[in-house]
């Protein structure tokens, strides 16, 4: 029994002449909130696509909850596509059933569970509203219990906070972890770190179709050393010996990374070379800084800020 | 296989609903009735028409004893050969100068009046009559007034030789004769179903693929099953039509037409012929709608589908053409051909269970249709998945993403 709920061993995609996914190797274990990170046509949806067999990959395999057949392992899978779509027709209660159907859930039994869904997300009035008379957040919603209304144990997100107020964002990474807590394996891509860094526990990060970094959130901040953010009021003096060849200034300010010595001993020089310290802080990289590192500037600039981007932790 | 099949049903039954409980499927329901009511109220004009032009009014202008056994005489032979096959006359009154009154009742004497009626005027007398009018009306009557005239002249009681008639079951080729005719009334309705509902099919994909709901059932379900349960959806609601209005038409002709023809009966009997069109009309509508899914599935959009179904009715025209060109050849190579080809099967193994009382012909082409609907499914799917279902290409044409091979590494 495998203890990974997802193995892909070098998957390639191609189309036509362009390398969508290009050698990926993942690993997912089994109960956790996994992460892709990356910029807008990194290859997340086409490598999502290819764990769930929607499109099979030129080379490489996948096991998914330990099947190399995807769709043999479909009835325990929930999958909600970047591209939200539902039948406009349907009423909001026979649209979760009717995916809990898709993927094994007796229809009488996803009709129950679908208004029951319905009710404890605070959308008990719209149960039986036709989708087209939904907004688009109620939509996003529906959607997102018909993905979850037959209790899979794993739950694929596609980009699940994109077009969600900050409101539903929150909500939905209430639901990520309540579905983790429950021994479900939850895996979403997005583009957005900050709900990477407060949800995942894993990460994989993609640019260009490969993974340069695949691993523990901690793991890809380690991989930077702390920043050093420190004040002065002497400008010149015996201290300054204590500061790496290439820290910056910024009027009274010296940016620098913190030496491998560790902070006790640039302390003390500092002290001892009347540096006359106003202000001294140690900050801990964030994810960004580290996909910044890992997968490079121009990467990290297609990536939306979204106005959350996460701030350097305090020492 | 069972896993298949689920799913499909799972496709099927929310299509089916889909259709059903929408206000459009009325309107599908109420369609036979436009051409019906065109047709009913063309045929009546026609018929019209054809009464006014082939019982036309011819004057009599004759002396008065001739003309009452004239019309005597008509009297008596409508009784016998039927009134519709000889024209109506009118007598006149003889006024002065014949000719002349012959030019005023035919309009020839340039003056229009209210007489111009006639087609032609019969003057004269018995000994030596004339019939006056265009070339045409003047041959098309001649016989039948001479032999009115004939019979005038006869006498008046005498009867009609009765002629003894002998009735047989019927003749074999009098039999095979109406038996053609089942056969391709049999594949005109089955053409004009088929036409009416498989067509409907190419755009059957186009609302998944407009609300981005392709993928979550591609995710979830074999891409067969998709294929598979959008069909039977329409065939489901295609049953349902058809059962509409064979009901309607039925209580139609108990109502306004018992005395309509009826066709001859087939070779192999009306409740298995019926049966068997029944089915081949399934089968007809699985492999042309099988086809016409996997073209349509290419479409991305309503424009693109639009512009293929005249294409897609012609390639069905085509196959209805070819059926019905073998149906007077059967047992020849171009017959058996059609009976072959998966497409042109259902037709022409229906005429052949007008024609012939073979049983299993019809299970061996059976089996041999469902065979190929499934091939053609999976071949569609196929290409659907590999050609549509992927994400980042390029975008490109219609016939482009129908025909192309993904790219391999190099």
């Amino acid at each position: 029994m495998s203890l990974n709920a997802i193995e892909a061993r070098g998957l390639v995609k191609y189309f036509d002449d362009f390398c969508a996914v290009d050698g990926i190797d993942l690993t997912v274990p089994k109960g956790s909130i996994f992460g892709i990170l990356g910029p807008n046509g990194a290859g997340k949806t086409t490598m999502l696509r290819m764990l769930l067999g929607i499109i099979d990959p030129d080379e490489g395999t996948r096991k998914l909850l330990g099947s190399e057949r995807p769709l043999s392992v479909a009835r325990q899978v929930g999958y909600l596509p970047e591209e939200r779509g539902l039948y406009q027709s349907m009423k909001a209660y026979d649209a979760i059933a009717f995916m809990g159907a898709l993927r094994g859930l007796p229809l009488k039994t996803g009709r129950i569970q679908g208004r029951q869904l319905l009710e404890e997300n605070g959308l008990g009035a719209a149960a039986d509203k036709e989708v087209r008379m939904l907004s688009k957040g109620m939509a996003q919603t529906v959607q997102l219990l018909g993905t979850i209304v037959h209790d899979p144990k794993l739950i694929v997100l596609d980009e699940p906070f994109s077009g969600l107020d900050a409101l539903n964002q929150g909500k939905l990474e209430k639901l990520i972890r309540k579905q983790a807590e429950q021994g479900v394996t939850v895996i979403f891509s997005t583009h957005v770190i900050a709900h990477a860094e407060r949800l995942c526990e894993e990460i994989a990060i993609i640019a260009g179709g490969k993974v340069p970094f695949h691993g523990k959130v901690s793991t890809a901040r380690d991989r930077l050393r702390p920043q050093v953010r420190l004040e002065t009021r002497n400008n010149e003096g015996p201290w300054r010996a204590a500061l790496p060849a290439d820290c910056e200034r910024e009027g009274s300010f010296w940016h620098f990374t913190l030496p491998e010595t560790g902070v006790e001993p640039l302390l003390k020089a500092l002290i001892d070379g009347e540096a006359g310290i106003e202000s001294l802080s140690i900050e801990r990289p964030g994810l960004h800084d580290a996909f910044v590192a890992i997968a490079g500037e121009a990467a990290a600039k297609e990536m939306t800020s979204n106005g959350d981007m996460p701030q350097r932790e305090a020492a | 296989m069972k896993e298949l099949f689920r799913s499909s049903f799972v496709i099927a039954r929310r299509d089916f609903a889909a259709i059903i409980f929408s206000k459009a499927f009325f309107f599908f329901l109420l369609g036979p009735l436009f051409p019906l009511a065109i047709g009913l109220g063309a045929g009546s004009l026609g018929e019209q028409m054809a009464r006014d032009i082939d019982q036309p009014n011819i004057a009599v202008l004759l002396a008065s004893d001739e003309a009452i056994a004239l019309m005597a005489a008509n009297e008596r032979l409508s009784a016998q050969i039927g009134a519709g096959r000889l024209p109506t006359f009118t007598v006149i009154d003889q006024q002065g100068d014949s000719a002349a009154q012959v030019a005023s009742l035919l309009g020839s004497d340039g003056k229009k009046s209210s007489d111009t009626k006639y087609i032609a005027v019969l003057s004269g007398s018995f000994g030596k009559p004339v019939l006056t009018g265009a070339a045409q009306d003047v041959m098309r009557w001649q016989g039948e007034i001479g032999l009115l005239i004939s019979t005038a002249q006869t006498a008046v009681d005498s009867a009609p030789v009765q002629v003894q008639t002998q009735i047989i079951a019927d003749s074999e080729g009098a039999k095979e004769k109406s038996q053609l005719l089942t056969a391709q009334a049999g594949q005109v309705v089955l053409f004009l179903l088929t036409m009416l509902l498989a067509g409907m099919v190419l755009s059957n994909l186009v609302e998944e693929k407009t609300n981005k709901i392709i993928e979550i059932l591609a995710a979830a379900v074999p891409i067969d099953a998709i294929f598979l349960g959008k069909l039977f959806a329409m065939l489901g609601m295609a049953f349902i039509g058809i059962a509409v209005w064979i009901t309607v038409g039925a209580a139609a002709i108990e109502l306004f037409g018992p005395g309509l023809p009826s066709l001859p009966v087939p070779e192999i009997g009306w409740p298995l012929f019926l049966v068997l069109a029944f089915l081949y009309f399934a089968m007809a509508y699985l492999l042309l709608g099988s086809l016409f899914l996997g073209i349509g599935a290419m479409a991305t959009t309503v424009r693109e589908v639009q512009t293929l179904s005249m294409p897609v009715t012609m390639a069905q025209l085509l196959v209805f053409g070819l059926a019905a060109y073998a149906v007077t050849k059967l047992g020849e190579p171009i017959e058996l051909f059609t009976a072959f080809f998966p497409f042109s099967s259902p037709f022409a193994m229906l005429a052949r269970a007008a024609q012939m009382d073979n049983i299993w012909q019809h299970l061996l082409a059976l089996g041999w249709q469902i065979m190929w609907a499934f091939i053609i499914v999976r071949i569609s799917a196929g290409i659907f998945k590999r050609n549509v279902m992927k994400s980042g290409g390029q975008k490109r044409g219609f016939f482009k993403r129908m025909f192309s091979r993904p790219a391999k590494v190099g």
